[in-house]
């Protein structure tokens, strides 16, 4: 085979249907899918095209996010949001997994809960903000309240499917090895759904990242979702840029580290 | 022989009104103490319904079944069930699921010390018996569908219970795996003299493990006839091919095939076969 042929062989065997790619290829891939938007941004900002008021340069946005860190209290606008999510996101998850689990595993719960729960989810958190400002007020409760009310009720749904999606045999198993009721609820149900369970808390504390700025809409005075509301006021486009990163990286280390608690919590699913 | 479990009068009704389905219509049937009793019958005749009533996870809609002359209502540990697929836990390791009756609280009732001390040594017993040593610490899914199958049965023997039941258990191994399994059940039934009650699809499997073969008809799902095996108690591969083995397969599976209203229309293929030759032509 000449060596045009080979290139062209191993080429072609990257894109085999569902196929397999070896670390280093798919590192490979992931960068050149990171690089090329961020060369294309840096492109158009340099060419001069676009104002640099609306579009600012990724070396703008960085340097932006040093002044911001360095005399504009970043770090603090940083903790106080990662609070208020954490905060929003504790509540929901401390609420919505019981009654998920009841609803998946009891009939009578879930004729009572889940229409209710469904019908709620569809209403917008946000036209919530007026009663939650008469309710709670505007202090640091409204804006974890706001955070709540846009996971929970999506989150009860997905425990309560996590739950139903554990195999009737493993229960039955148990119900003929003489379980009782509880004991199959905590030695089987919880334990069978668990990896899954980490798995919908993973998805909907991105869901509680994206409230955060609705949440900071609430008469908020610090945070990155305000400052990034501030900016548009002052046209500082380059602090918009530097906020919206600075969420995104946040929210993918947390993402991360769900992974991670994933694979070291529930070792037999990565064995082969 | 002392009669184990007996059924009387088995009625069972899925459903109501115009949709209602009758899985079982008067089943009447003994089963003697350490029989191996193997159902066959077209699917939906009521094989797995008849074993989950056995079992406990479903009740009869009239009728009754008694084990030891007492009228069972629910589970219980004196009857354990081995499922075709997909109930070992698979994050437990291959010896955690075996013990997992253990932590139940009706697996511990009136239990002694030295009872607990004997317990921990059968589950050590039950692993060497069905050949799970070296995968003792392994989890299911690192495991071939033939091994999990080993232990979940293990996982069914270990509290020592009289009757096990076992729906298809080894309808999803391959051929060679199954006679493996075959050979391991008929030895662990002998050993520990439980009563087994085993549904398969598969009339081979029927005769070779039964003593008796119970062929079911469907709709509505009930008892058709019952078949003796004469077989020497040490079953051996070899006896699939004798005649007289063959002989009785036949027949079970014609019986089969009238309970279940199936044949083949031969004239029926012909002319569809001469009707796309036509066709074929005129193109
Ligand atoms: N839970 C159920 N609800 C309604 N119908 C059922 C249920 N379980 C079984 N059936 C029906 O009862 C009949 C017997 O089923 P089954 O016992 O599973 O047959 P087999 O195991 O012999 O194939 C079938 O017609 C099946 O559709
Ligand atoms: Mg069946």
């Amino acid at each position: 085979m000449s060596s045009r042929n080979k290139i062209l062989a191993s080429w072609d065997s990257l894109w085999v249907i569902r196929g397999e790619l070896s670390r280093r290829t798919y590192i490979m891939f992931a960068l050149f899918g990171m690089l090329v938007p961020l060369a294309a941004w840096w492109g158009v900002s340099v060419s001069g095209w676009m104002d640099k008021v609306f579009m600012p340069g990724p070396m703008e946005v960085v340097s932006r996010a040093y002044t911001w860190f360095m005399d504009d209290e970043l770090s603090h606008d940083i903790w106080i949001s990662t609070y208020r999510v954490m905060a929003g996101f504790a509540l929901s998850a401390v609420l919505a997994i019981p009654i998920g689990l009841m609803i998946g595993t009891y009939r009578p719960v879930q004729a009572m809960l889940e229409p209710l729960t469904d019908f709620i989810r569809y209403m917008p958190a946000v036209a919530f903000i007026p009663l939650v400002m008469l309710w709670v007020g505007i202090d640091e409760s409204s804006k974890i309240a706001i955070i709540f009310i846009g996971t929970f009720f999506q989150m009860v749904l997905m425990v309560a499917e996590d739950v139903r999606r554990v195999p009737i045999t493993q229960i039955e198993a148990a119900q003929t090895m003489g379980a009782s009721r509880g004991e199959i609820v905590s030695l089987v149900i919880v334990p069978s759904a668990k990896p899954a369970l980490l798995d919908t808390l993973r998805v909907t504390m991105g869901w509680a990242w994206t409230y955060l700025v609705v949440a900071e809409l609430v008469a908020a005075n610090s945070g990155l979702g305000y400052s990034i509301l501030r900016a548009q006021r002052f046209m500082q486009t380059d602090k918009i840029f530097a906020g919206i990163i600075l969420i995104g990286l946040i929210g993918l280390t947390i993402d991360q580290l769900f992974r991670w608690l994933h694979r070291r919590n529930f070792p037999w699913m990565y064995k082969k | 022989m002392t009669t184990k479990i007996s059924i009387q009068a088995a009625h069972k009704t899925f459903g109501s009104g115009e949709k209602a389905i009758v899985a079982l219509q008067e089943v009447n049937l003994e089963i003697g103490s350490n029989e191996f009793v193997t159902f066959v019958g077209a699917s939906g005749c009521g094989k797995s319904t008849l074993l989950r009533c056995i079992g406990g996870l479903e009740s009869l809609s009239s009728g009754s079944i008694k084990v030891d002359g007492e009228t069972i209502n629910g589970p219980g540990v004196d009857r354990a069930m081995v499922f075709q697929h997909y109930s070992l836990y698979p994050w437990l390791t291959v010896t955690e699921n075996i013990k997992f009756s253990r932590q139940l609280r009706a697996g511990r009732e009136d239990l002694t010390s030295s009872d607990v001390e004997a317990a921990s040594g059968r589950a050590d017993a039950l692993i060497n018996l069905m050949g799970l040593n070296h995968v003792r610490d392994a989890y299911p899914n690192q495991l071939s569908g033939g091994m999990q199958q080993r232990v979940a049965i293990a996982r069914a023997l270990l509290p020592r219970p009289q009757i096990l039941l076992m729906d298809e258990p080894f309808g999803a191994l391959d051929a060679q795996t199954r006679e493996v399994m075959h050979d391991m059940i008929l030895h662990v039934s002998k050993l520990e003299k439980t009563t087994i009650v085993f549904v398969t699809h598969d009339v081979e499997e029927a005769i070779y493990l039964g003593q008796r073969v119970v062929v079911m008809a469907p709709r509505p799902g009930r008892v058709d006839s019952i078949y003796q095996v004469d077989l020497p108690e040490q079953r051996d591969q070899d006896m699939k091919l004798a005649p007289g083995f063959l002989q009785q397969k036949k027949a079970i599976l014609t019986r089969i095939r009238e309970t279940a209203g199936m044949h083949t229309d031969y004239e029926l293929l012909e002319r569809m076969t001469q009707q796309a030759a036509q066709q074929n032509d005129m193109q």
